[in-house]
């Protein structure tokens, strides 16, 4: 087979079949990326349209039901169109070339993976257009809203679930295969760079839970379509059975979409630091760690459907040992940065925000595992501003830093430092100015996803909707230094950053189409 | 860890048709059957989206079959090194991991629906009151047989667990029965892998067909069991949470059984064919990894939807 050894050499190939029929995870990295920046915008219009509904009292531009449709599409398409296909497109990238791997074990089904997600979106997104309209029954789709008060196109919804669950599953275990089994010779597990560590791991939580998810969205198919009764009391069944088996997907669910952060961060403080990540091994311990408890601790999200004291109390104490491993990773980031010589590209500017305000939705995290406590805070704008700040300033803030970060290996060009920090700042202001408000309307008592809201609620609301609109119309900002950095720019140095070390920045810039297609020389490789 | 010369033939395709056409089967898959479930549930003609349902199904599994021909000739013609071998060891182990925790949703679903929510529907603890002023006639026992409200879940006449502890009894249930079948394939599917591993084909050859045919054979009783189900017990979807814990346990670990099925037929005729090698046939091992996996459940299933 004359393929296998012209394999080698060959470059990407033209026109529209290289990205159709791609098995290169670069190419496949980048269609995550780019199809996760456009779910991004589109999530992110829906959250314009929420914005600018709540920017008065009374009700505007939308009608409720629609507003309903907006809050679900929005959650939706965020999570698992935005955030995590980000994730797993720089998993893409950057894992092969961070452990010295020629590819990904698995390139064919690595293909299949991503090109099941635009189909999958499509058909959810196309909802919109039908008659019965979009689902509305909120991201977190709890039955019987979901199922016997549901809109038709609840169907699609399930379908749409099931089939981007397969293409998680394969993507998690693609990752896993080319982790334990293409490391190059001398890259030992506790040398793996952290962001390969928290993958590993994230992609094990993947694994365990997104066939949970496949299953509940099954029960809720044959309580619409076949009669059965798992969510209906009248035949025995039980409507908080669904949010049991929906949160023991969804709380490791969020750590999915954190864990890579996490990596992310530990990868961008010593490079801006020029100093080693403090606590390597304890790095690894935690993470694992937090995977653990993520497992034990999906009740807090259901404190006030009716527990008895011993699961309250089982549920609470064991959320706040969560906040023991995450102490150890702030911890170490900030021990990371004490004394190092900084320097405040924008990488490290967002790197540095994610510490503080992922630590503050941390926080937040932890008032509201106080089981008394969030009988008050449940189901208001406290809950909206808490997993908006670990979500937006933590996970999204980590994907623009990582995207900063080695976007010059990825386009061989640097991208323009004034217009990124431009992007920072207004980011980091209008997040603040959206989310920081809407922990007082929580506590104040606002509920969420209300169309139209008391008047005392007026101030607060219609500063958040002008630190929304601004926080949104800065991501274009993005756009623009990605396509710029793509057409040209200053050359990029095969290191990029003088304090950068790691496999990836041996390679040339731009990384050439296949890299290790023989493994990197063993001593290269030290320690993170 | 892998010697340096493994990397060198890690074998990575230039480029793959496959995935991108397998998307769109699937996809039309599901598409069309959510409008044929939305068009039967409104009553309207559900013929077209059936039709771009199987289309897409069929799609789909003429490009799965062209895939596993591709990975099949590529391992033929020696392009899979030792390495890319491991890489789908790892693969099929993730896979079936992920298997386990779908089934671990409905076990994890009958559970808490046996030990809190028929108990609290009967008027037990602190939450029963909900039960006394909904439905005050109803009294938890497990299997439901009395649903709360029989005019929306109809009554089944009997459930289908054991309620006898007696060799008669046994000998006529047709579960039993089913547990010793899948058991028995079990170790003839292992013995069809020692014949392989011991280079000997008509062994190897036997042995598969028994445990096909065995895999036959369960399927035949569950359809029998399903059967008497619906007509003598009446016992359906419909029939409240005995009825779907029952059946969606029951008839997803069958519509394993029926996936586990094809494919050990399918390596019976690769068997035949002389497929594979004493040192070479990870196609055979996972599929038999599948099926011990799929014995498993069942034990699973026996426990806990049958006995106890």
């Amino acid at each position: 087979m004359s393929a296998a050894h012209d394999d080698h050499h060959h470059g990407p190939a033209k026109g529209l079949s290289r990205w159709l029929f791609t098995t290169n995870h670069k190419d496949i990295g980048t269609l995550y990326l780019w199809f996760s920046f456009a779910m991004f915008l589109l999530g992110g219009s829906f959250a314009m349209v929420i914005r600018a509904e709540l920017f008065q009292p009374g009700l505007q531009l939308v009608e409720p039901n629609f507003f309903n449709q907006m809050t679900t599409m929005h959650g939706l398409i965020m999570v698992f169109g935005a955030v995590m296909p980000a994730f797993v497109g720089l998993a893409n990238w950057m894992i092969p070339m961070m452990i010295g791997a020629p590819d990904m074990a698995l390139p064919r089904m690595n293909n299949w993976s991503f090109w099941i997600l635009p189909f999958a979106f499509a058909m959810l997104s196309s909802t919109l257009l039908m008659d019965a309209g979009a689902p509305n029954f909120g991201w977190t789709f709890y039955a019987p809203l979901s199922t016997t008060y549901a809109p038709e196109t609840v169907t699609f919804f399930i379908f749409a679930v099931h089939i981007m669950g397969a293409s998680s599953i394969m993507g998690a275990i693609n990752i896993i295969a080319t982790v334990l089994n293409m490391r190059a010779p001398g890259m030992t597990l506790m040398k793996m760079p952290l962001f390969v560590w928290t993958w590993l791991i994230t992609a094990y939580l993947l694994i365990a839970v997104m066939p949970v998810l496949a299953g509940v969205v099954t029960m809720m198919l044959f309580d619409i379509h076949f009669g059965t009764s798992f969510f209906n009391a009248a035949g025995g069944g039980d409507p908080v059975l669904f949010q049991h088996v929906f949160w023991f997907f969804g709380h490791p669910e969020v750590y999915i979409m954190i864990l890579p952060a996490f990596g992310v961060i530990s990868a961008i403080i010593p490079t801006f630091a020029r100093k080693r990540l403090f606590g390597y091994d304890s790095m690894v311990y935690a993470t694992a760690s937090i995977a653990f408890l993520s497992f034990i601790v999906w009740a807090h999200h259901m404190f006030t459907v009716g527990m008895p004291i011993a699961g309250e109390l089982f549920f609470m104490y064991a959320t706040m040992l969560i906040a023991v491993p995450t102490g150890v990773k702030v911890f170490n980031w900030v021990a990371t940065m004490f004394r190092g010589s900084m320097t405040f590209e924008t990488p490290m500017l967002f790197a540095i925000a994610f510490v503080v305000l992922f630590t503050m939705g941390g926080f937040t995290g932890l008032m509201l595992a106080i089981t008394p406590a969030d009988f008050q805070y449940h189901d208001t704008y406290f809950v909206v501003a808490h997993f908006h700040y670990v979500l937006v300033p933590g996970a999204v803030f980590s994907i623009m830093a990582a995207t900063y970060y080695w976007l010059p290996k990825w386009t061989g060009h640097m991208y323009d430092e004034r217009l990124g920090k431009l992007h920072f700042w207004l980011s980091f202001i209008g997040v603040n100015i959206l989310f920081f408000p809407q922990h007082f309307l929580g506590l104040a008592g606002m509920p969420r996803r209300i169309p139209d809201y008391a008047l005392q609620f007026a101030d607060f609301n219609w500063i958040s909707s002008i630190g929304g609109f601004l926080f949104g119309a800065s991501q274009l900002i993005l756009l623009v230094v990605v396509i710029k950095c793509i057409k040209g720019g200053k050359k990029a140095t095969a290191q990029v950053w003088d304090g950068a070390k790691g496999l990836e920045w041996t390679v040339a810039s731009p990384a050439p189409y296949h890299t290790f297609t023989t493994p990197p020389n063993p001593d290269l490789i030290e320690a993170p | 860890m892998a010697s340096a010369g493994s990397h060198e033939t890690y074998y990575v395709p230039e480029q793959t048709r496959l995935p991108f056409f397998a998307s769109i089967g699937l996809v039309l898959m599901v598409f069309g059957l959510g409008n044929a479930l939305n068009d039967i549930k409104s009553a309207e003609s559900a013929s077209l989206s059936t039709w771009i349902s199987l289309f897409g199904f069929g799609l789909l599994s003429f490009i799965i079959f062209q895939w596993f021909s591709t990975v099949i000739r590529e391992n033929h013609a020696g392009l899979n090194s030792d390495q890319l071998k491991r890489s789908y060891v790892w693969g099929m182990s993730w896979f079936i991991f992920s298997e386990v925790m779908f089934f671990a949703a409905f076990f994890g679903a009958l559970f808490y629906v046996r030990n809190f929510v028929v108990p609290w529907l009967g008027g037990e603890g602190d939450k029963g009151i909900t039960g006394e002023m909904l439905w005050p006639n109803f009294t938890a026992v497990w299997p439901v047989i009395e649903n709360p409200n029989p005019a929306l879940f109809h009554d089944p006449e009997e459930a289908l667990n054991v309620h006898e502890w007696s060799l008669a009894f046994f000998a006529k249930f047709l579960p039993f029965w089913n547990t010793v079948i899948l058991l028995t394939s079990s170790v003839t599917v292992h013995f069809a892998h020692t014949a392989l591993k011991a280079n000997k084909r008509k062994q190897l050859v036997q042995w598969l067909s028994v445990t096909v045919a065995l895999g036959v054979l369960f399927l035949c009783l569950q359809v029998l069991e399903y059967t008497e189900a619906y007509e003598h017990y009446g016992l359906t979807l419909n029939s409240g949470i005995y009825g779907s814990t029952f059946f969606l346990l029951t008839g997803f670990h069958g519509f394993h059984v029926t996936l586990g099925t094809f494919i050990l037929a399918v390596m019976l005729l690769r068997s035949m064919k002389g497929h594979f090698k004493p040192d070479d046939h990870f196609g055979f091992e996972a599929a038999s990894w599948y099926w011990h996996f799929v014995d498993v459940v069942w034990v699973g299933l026996f426990i806990f939807v049958y006995l106890m």
